[in-house]
């Protein structure tokens, strides 16, 4: 399994891309293996300030639904309207084009607090 | 956790393994859309082998099974098999099952997983005119093969002719080298296909010998997660999910298996139940905006009032869209009305429709 080192992750499975003030969310190929196949994304969040460990959003498997969580506090800018006709994306590429949100983030030292690759894999036993 | 005599199988083919009705089973060997493509399109393997299988033997079987089920089993022949249900004295469901007739003394009762020891508690309750009851369910493996391809991909094992059985039927035969399989055409799919029981020492052969054979028709192992949305897709009730102790076969939309002439556990209420009409029914549905329905998420009309409630719920992996089953108050259960699913506390429109949803 793949869990590229410049990203930062939490042990509720997001990984979060950050780009100075700016990140992207998504989750990891790990949550996407453990959910099976993703049929919907559902986030009503766009242009609320969500804080860390807050709901954002929602991801829909066949057989199963989980909640997605902020890595940090921030407000959401954008979500993937490419997943809107194809989730499948968030199995097939979870850290590229099946990213879900870009946030802009309120305290960008927020960051230091997250699991690196390293860390994430031994929350998950890997 | 007890594990089906196939699981050292699945494990080693990668599947996903959970925990369900007491049994380590496979959820999942590839992904559940592609393994329920699989089964509407060609052929694939599902091992069931949690369920329970009683032997009911005896003068008065027969007798014992009309008074604890709620079909006519006087209706069956030798081969055939019935749909049916163990209704309790309270208006609900000790469970549902299959009836099999093996010859006018002998009959074999096929029961959920999870109520296997409730069925034979509550069966027991009736027998008192000394039917030699036998619970065959340790030592009973079952695969159910279900798909188009089913016959064609199994009729290179067994003399018996596949293709011309007729559905709810079954045969005892040689089967891949081994006696008395019970090839029954039965299934909880809406795919078409059988079902094999046979004891657990043949299960590695006949499992082995099953993918030989169907190999040329691409036959794949199939995971609970695919038989859930194939079911689905069907209207199946699933015990626990859209029938329970608490639902009447009547509500359940399973009044036909609910026989009225002959006397069974609350027939007597159950019939005052069809007079008088029942409140609430089990109806499908699919959503007309975004959401999946959920097991439990509340059904509420265009002004937010609880109508009912959703017992199974999934997006349909044959229909590309979401579908769902739940009781709603009968004013509201006709076909075509619109209703609205509760999820997360937003009220996302449906429409009430009759299953099956995949034609």
């Amino acid at each position: 399994m793949n869990f590229p080192a410049e990203l930062k992750y939490t042990s509720d499975h997001e990984w979060i891309r950050i780009e100075g003030n700016e990140a992207y969310i998504g989750i990891t190929e790990f949550a996407q293996g453990e959910l099976g196949d993703i049929v919907y994304i559902d986030i009503n969040t766009v242009g609320q300030e969500v804080s860390k460990e807050a709901v954002f959003g929602t991801v829909e498997a066949v057989k199963t639904v989980s909640d997605l969580f902020m890595p940090v506090d921030g407000t959401v800018l954008e979500v993937n309207s490419k997943l809107d006709s194809e989730p499948e994306l968030v199995n097939s590429d979870p850290y590229g084009e099946g990213w879900m949100v870009k946030i802009s983030i309120k305290n960008p030292a927020d960051a230091d607090n997250l699991l690196d690759a390293d860390a994430y894999k031994g929350v998950i036993g890997h | 956790m007890k594990n089906t005599a196939l699981t050292p199988i699945h494990v080693k083919a990668g599947a996903k393994m959970v925990p369900f009705a007491g049994y380590n089973m496979p959820v999942q060997y590839t992904g559940v859309n592609v393994e329920h493509d699989t089964v509407r399109k060609g052929v694939g393997v599902f091992d069931v082998s949690h369920m329970g299988e009683f032997i009911l033997k005896g003068e008065n079987a027969l007798d014992l099974i009309q008074r604890v089920t709620s079909n006519d089993a006087a209706k069956l022949y030798d081969g055939k098999v019935q749909y049916s249900c163990l209704p309790n004295e309270d208006g609900g469901i000790v469970d549902d099952l299959l009836v099999y007739r093996i010859d006018e003394k002998t009959y074999m009762l096929v029961v959920n997983a999870s109520n296997i020891e409730k069925d034979w508690n509550w069966i027991s309750k009736f027998n008192t005119k000394g039917v030699e009851m036998k619970d065959i369910s340790d030592r009973t493996s079952l695969l159910a093969v279900q798909g188009p391809k089913a016959a064609d991909a199994l009729q290179s094992l067994t003399d018996i002719d596949l293709a011309s059985m007729e559905y709810y039927t079954f045969t005892k035969g040689k089967f891949a080298g081994v006696d008395n399989v019970v090839v029954s055409a039965t299934g909880y799919t809406g795919a078409g296909g059988f079902e094999l029981y046979f004891d657990n020492e043949h299960a590695e052969h006949i499992w082995n010998e099953v993918f030989r054979a169907g190999e040329p028709f691409g036959i794949k192992p199939i995971g609970l997660a695919a038989r859930d949305t194939l079911r689905l897709e069907m209207g199946f009730c699933l015990y626990g999910n859209d029938i329970d102790d608490t639902t009447s076969p009547l509500e359940a939309g399973l009044g036909w298996v609910t026989k009225f002439n002959k006397e069974f556990t609350n027939s007597e209420a159950l019939q005052q139940q069809k007079q008088a009409g029942v409140t609430r029914k089990l109806v499908g549905f699919e959503m007309i905006d975004r959401g999946i329905p959920r097991h439990d998420y509340a059904i509420v009309d265009a002004e937010g009032n609880e109508i009912g409630k959703v017992t199974s719920g999934t997006q349909s992996p044959s229909l590309q869209k979401a579908i769902g089953l739940g009781y709603i108050k009968s004013e509201f259960a006709k076909e075509g009305t619109e209703i609205y699913i509760s999820i997360r506390d937003n009220k996302v429109k449906a429409k009430v429709v009759k299953p099956p949803f995949y034609k």
